[in-house]
């Protein structure tokens, strides 16, 4: 008996009992109030709350101590179920040196089902795809070319990147955050460099929810007032016939597929759930996707996503300059789509207002919607929004298959031996 | 005289002027609804509501009057 109470009264024991306390450290407490500030925006500002609540609160849950909820930096842990464990114990393989034997927590799980392999992006790539009418593209294809135009910030920004010192596959993940496409940036970042998950899929989102913000100033400054007020009439474009809408898809899928294999993933998700719409016979199907299925993956996806963001690895200097070269990127896009239509109107008898080009980023449709407003604001008899929806989704395709073009590329620098890993 | 034409493909919300109202150029006269946003349809010249020719709830495209001015 006095053993026990010798034990009990011990400061060992208080420290192991009120472990959530002791183990609390500062970079915990700074996580929490990002976690609660991520939430904030969500639910007060309204600023993707449907990805920003779920992010918040998987951060809090993450970075409140010994929950084993998840582990993150994945290399520093070796899973007790795992096979490499096995390996271990016969003396086949090392366990990198200071891992430590874990058991799964629930948020491993899902890391496991959905990002590591992700999986998740594609999924809700799907109901992207089944949410989007490609229409207002498909009857002016050449502005498909401004959905092109816009990627070139992220080429701009990769070579900022890598001159400010960032590895190169860190240096590709920044960049691909000029897309301004959430899913496409958890997807790269999870195939090249899972480490920086955390800050760069927050910077995707903090920013697609910032594009009214941040694109008006860089289309003005583009721009001059007699540009800007320039109206397009909807009188030459025709309908498109539910046959090209429906051929769409599988001409795309097979032409970028062919270009660059290995973006079959995303593309082939994305074209996949837009098949589905147009198709006409999958009703229920197209419901699930841009329903059910988007939303399921989009819960699990943030809540796992935000629980990456472990303290120990967001808090440094680089998640910052990720930031600020996102932000970059972003403006970038923005720059590039304006100059880009104004170079096609160089070229072409049907001039088109310059504005549009800065929808040629994914953000969907926000984007389009801040160009619609901004050429309003400068003419009231000016409406963009069907135009700018086009390039908009120019965009989406342009992004999904930059990123395709992308792993295609370092994929066969990687098969030709040259060295890409982060030191 | 002048038509005021749906300027987009879209869902017309409601009328915000009557027959008889006096409207300047670029005054707002109708809102439409495209791709989950709220448009407003200006007035393309000064003048007078002369007809309202379509109704709230439908959906109209370029080609539809919405009204006249005088």
């Amino acid at each position: 008996m006095n053993e026990i109470m010798q034990v009990i009264t011990s400061n060992d024991f208080l420290y192991n009992v009120f472990g959530g306390f002791t183990h609390f450290g500062w970079q915990a407490a700074v996580m929490l109030i990002i976690g609660g500030v991520l939430i904030y925006l969500g639910v007060a500002k309204d600023y993707e709350p449907l990805l920003l609540v779920p992010i918040g609160f998987g951060c809090i849950l993450a970075n409140l101590p010994l929950t084993e909820l998840i582990h993150v930096p994945r290399e520093g842990y070796v899973f007790n179920d795992s096979i490499r464990e096995l390996l271990a114990a016969s003396g086949l393989l090392p366990l990198a040196e200071g891992a430590r034997v874990v058991n799964e927590g629930i948020l491993d799980v899902l890391y496991n089902a959905g990002i590591a392999n992700e999986l998740f992006p594609c999924l809700l790539f799907i109901g992207i795809g089944a949410m989007t009418d490609f229409g207002p593209l498909l009857q002016n294809p050449r502005i498909l070319l401004l959905g092109g135009a816009g990627q070139f910030g992220i080429f701009l920004t990769l070579i900022l990147a890598l001159a400010i010192g960032y590895e190169k596959l860190e240096a590709i993940c920044i960049a691909i955050i000029g897309a301004c496409d959430g899913p496409t940036s958890i997807f790269i970042t999870s195939m090249f460099n899972p480490a920086l998950l955390g800050p760069i899929s927050v910077a995707a989102y903090s920013y697609m929810s910032l594009v009214p913000i941040i694109q008006p100033p860089v289309m003005k400054l583009c721009t001059s007032k007699k540009e800007r007020e320039m109206i397009m009439s909807y009188e030459m474009l025709q309908p498109v016939t539910q046959r090209t809408k429906l051929l769409f898809p599988i001409v795309v899928t097979i032409v970028t597929l062919l270009i660059a294999p290995s973006g079959g993933a995303l593309m082939g998700t994305l074209m996949f759930g837009n098949f589905l719409r147009e198709c006409g016979a999958v009703g229920r199907l197209v419901q699930a996707a841009e329903n059910e299925i988007a939303s399921i993956t989009t819960l699990f996806l943030g809540l796992t996503v935000g629980s990456t963001m472990n303290g120990d690895v967001f808090l440094t200097a680089k998640t910052l300059g990720i930031f600020a070269l996102g932000f970059i990127a972003i403006c970038g896009d923005t720059a590039f789509g304006v100059f880009g239509a104004k170079l096609m109107n160089l070229f072409s008898k049907v001039k088109i207002n310059p504005l549009i080009g800065a929808a040629g980023i994914s953000a969907f449709p926000m984007s389009a919607r801040v160009v619609h407003k901004v050429g309003n604001e400068a003419n009231p008899q000016s409406y963009l929004l069907m135009h700018a929806m086009g390039v908009n989704t120019g965009g989406q395709i342009g992004s999904v298959l930059t990123a395709s073009v992308m792993i295609a590329v370092i994929g066969a620098l990687q098969t030709m031996g040259v060295d890409l890993t982060i030191n | 005289m002048a038509n005021v034409n749906a300027p987009m493909a879209g869902k017309l919300l409601s009328i915000d002027v009557k027959a008889g109202d006096k409207v300047k150029k670029n005054d707002p006269v109708a809102t439409l609804e495209a791709m989950k946003m709220q448009i407003k349809v200006f007035a393309p010249a000064d003048g007078t509501v002369a007809e309202i020719k379509a109704e709230a709830g439908a959906n109209i495209d370029p080609s539809v009057v919405i009204m006249t001015l005088e």
